[in-house]
């Protein structure tokens, strides 16, 4: 990886402390959040601030999941994340691959509205999507923060810059001339070939909905909450206790440390590529 | 089909090709060969067929790409243009939260009253300066990791996992650990200050202190991602513009600043552009941090994302949250406009 072009210079001693430094900045809140999820409460309120691991963590933990709703949480979280993953790639790689390598009137056009959407954060549009779900009546219910972000408009970017490289246009007219159907075209050579790019964008999809914030505080209540939901209702003061409050961090943020810790290379590596192409 | 003789194949130019598993698909489809080889003249039958087929194949490659776009711009629409729009008109209305489809018309009064209102401009003045404090180090130090990281090192993937690990943490969680971090009585923050010998701040209360401290969650967050775009595009600078430099006796220093720089100009615009738009959602970090609607308790450190949620979701008043939410619009509006002017002087100065 440190033989790409510009990387052919080695750091020195100082380079490798400085990056040891930020390293440690960006791993260490981390690593005292879990110190402190395995402490008790009267503890963290001594000074000098505990260093080390106590004993606390289970029973914290346990508080967390049963007074904080956090299994309820997790397991909701899991589902609206890997349904916003699953569907944002799969439209997302429709719509890049047709930008990416089908002729049709107005594409360039409808591209720029693409990335002219990027610019509009989901944000702006809470209040009339408040109306609607109390209309429906489908509060505190998981469709109400699913489909607002089903799709995404940097995914299907994502995808029309890997495509236009990664997909050879005479794969797509032997196929054409074999008589395949577009859907056939679709199934049987695009997905094949876009099999790396919708995986890394599957996985930043995923991690952007678990990490989902303004909307499902609006639609969602602490009865049937995302992991952000049960989150914030630790930190507008629901349970006092701190020690608790970091277990319940802790818990909601471990299955992406999980994740990143296998697949982190990856990620980065994806994030890198679309950063290029973009 | 590999292994016909050389120049067997010429509808395959790439010899790649047939081992994509595309190349696998059959079907009811004719020979891929002209129709001219063939014995006989076509019957009508299958003239008739190969007439249907032909236009069955127009029809495809003519509607299919609007079916694959369609999802997106359907979604896009109801659920991104509607509301957007919806909100302008939701905006000239007096709404209650308890009954959010009883509008009652109140023409520009949402929005004069949002002019007179102390509050606002606090939030607005309060999100201008969090956006510039969190941005600007964040961006500046994502620069140079990303400088350090493009060189030889050992250990490099782990250091662009530890950097991009903030990444994965929530906006809720990071802000919870934080808020801990600068408590005033027990946390490690005034713990250090004191164990230096200065005094510990109160960082909650204080006007500077807790939009510094809100900035700092900000750029723990993003320093990591922002310097994974830029080490990607400093990988992208060809080699040679380095080593002519280098040939012109330029230090690592001066190449960074006359090569890497120059280079990264749009790479820095976009995330210039993408910082800025998340700087004026801001909104679970101030929210968190105090654990109230209001930003402290004297709205030191409230957003306009928070002066929104308060408006509509604790005074009730939907019309003067969209009213809230156009503003911010506008904000994006205007920064796009800017952004643009920008990007188009840059292309000139080329």
């Amino acid at each position: 990886m440190a033989r790409r072009a510009g990387g052919q210079l080695h750091g020195g001693w100082v380079s490798h402390t400085v990056l040891i430094v930020f390293a440690l900045g960006s791993l260490l809140p981390l690593v005292w959040t879990a110190i402190a999820a395995s402490r008790t409460n009267a503890r963290l309120a001594e000074t000098p601030p505990p260093f080390w691991f106590g004993g606390n963590l289970l029973e914290n933990l346990g508080t967390a999941w049963s007074d904080a709703n956090m299994g309820r949480a997790l397991f909701n979280t899991v589902v609206v994340a890997g349904s916003i993953a699953l569907s944002t790639v799969l439209f997302a790689t429709l719509a890049g691959f047709a930008f990416a390598k089908l002729r049709f009137r107005a594409k360039n056009l409808l591209l720029l509205l693409v990335i002219g959407t990027m610019m509009v954060p989901p944000q702006l549009s809470v209040v009339p999507l408040f109306m609607a779900i109390a209309e429906l009546e489908w509060t505190n219910q998981l469709q109400a923060v699913i489909l607002p972000m089903m799709v995404s408009a940097f995914g299907v970017f994502f995808m029309r810059q890997f495509l236009i490289t990664a997909l050879p246009t005479e794969l797509i007219e032997a196929a054409r001339v074999d008589g395949a159907h577009s859907v056939r075209v679709v199934w049987h050579v695009v997905f094949p070939v876009a099999r790396p790019a919708m995986a890394v964008l599957g996985m930043l999809t995923f991690v952007m909905a678990w990490n989902e914030f303004f909307w499902p505080i609006i639609a969602l209540t602490q009865e049937n909450p995302t992991v952000q939901v049960a989150l914030t209702g630790l930190g507008r003061g629901y349970i006092p206790d701190q020690s608790v409050i970091m277990a319940g961090a802790l818990l909601g943020t471990l299955p992406l440390l999980l994740a990143f810790a296998v697949f982190g290379k990856q990620i980065v590596g994806g994030i890198m590529q679309g950063a290029v192409k973009g | 089909m590999s292994s016909e003789p050389h120049g067997a194949a010429p509808s395959t130019r790439d010899g790649a090709v047939p081992a994509q598993p595309g190349a696998a698909l059959s079907g009811p489809a004719p020979a891929p060969s002209d129709p001219a080889p063939g014995p006989a003249a076509p019957t009508e039958r299958e003239t008739r067929r190969s007439a249907r087929r032909s236009r069955r194949y127009q029809r495809d490659a003519r509607w299919s790409p609007y079916a694959f776009i369609a999802p997106f711009f359907l979604f896009f629409a109801a659920f991104g243009l509607f509301p957007l729009l919806y909100t302008g008109w939701a905006s000239l209305h007096k709404v209650s939260l308890h009954s959010p489809t009883e509008m009652e018309w109140a023409g520009l009064h949402n929005y004069s009253r949002l002019l007179s209102d102390d509050f606002f401009w606090n939030a607005l003045q309060n999100t201008l300066t969090i956006g510039v404090i969190s941005t600007v180090p964040q961006l500046l130090m994502a620069l140079g990791l990303a400088h350090l990281l493009n060189y030889r090192l050992r250990g490099s993937t782990f250091f662009r996992v530890a950097l991009l690990t903030p990444y994965a943490t929530s906006v809720a969680a990071a802000t919870l650990v934080f808020a801990m971090l600068y408590g005033r009585d027990y946390g490690m923050i005034n713990w250090a200050l004191e164990l230096v010998g200065l005094s510990p701040v109160n960082w909650e209360t204080g006007t500077w202190t807790s939009q510094i401290a809100v900035s700092s969650i900000v750029i723990w967050r993003w320093t990591g991602y922002n310097t994974l775009i830029y080490l990607a595009a400093m990988q992208a600078v060809p080699n040679d513009l380095y080593e002519s430099a280098a040939l012109d006796g330029a230090s690592r220093w001066q190449q960074f600043v006359h090569v890497t720089i120059p280079s990264l100009r749009p790479t820095i615009l976009f995330t210039v552009v993408v910082s800025t738009i998340g700087a004026t959602q801001l909104f679970g970090e101030p929210l968190l941090f105090g654990g109230s609607q209001t930003g402290g308790a004297s709205h030191q450190y409230q957003t306009l994302g928070l002066y929104l949620y308060e408006q509509g979701w604790f005074n009730f008043h939907l019309g003067r949250a969209s009213a809230i939410a156009w503003a911010m619009f506008l904000i994006l509006v205007v920064i796009g406009l800017l952004n643009w002017l920008v990007a188009r002087r840059l292309q000139k100065s080329h």
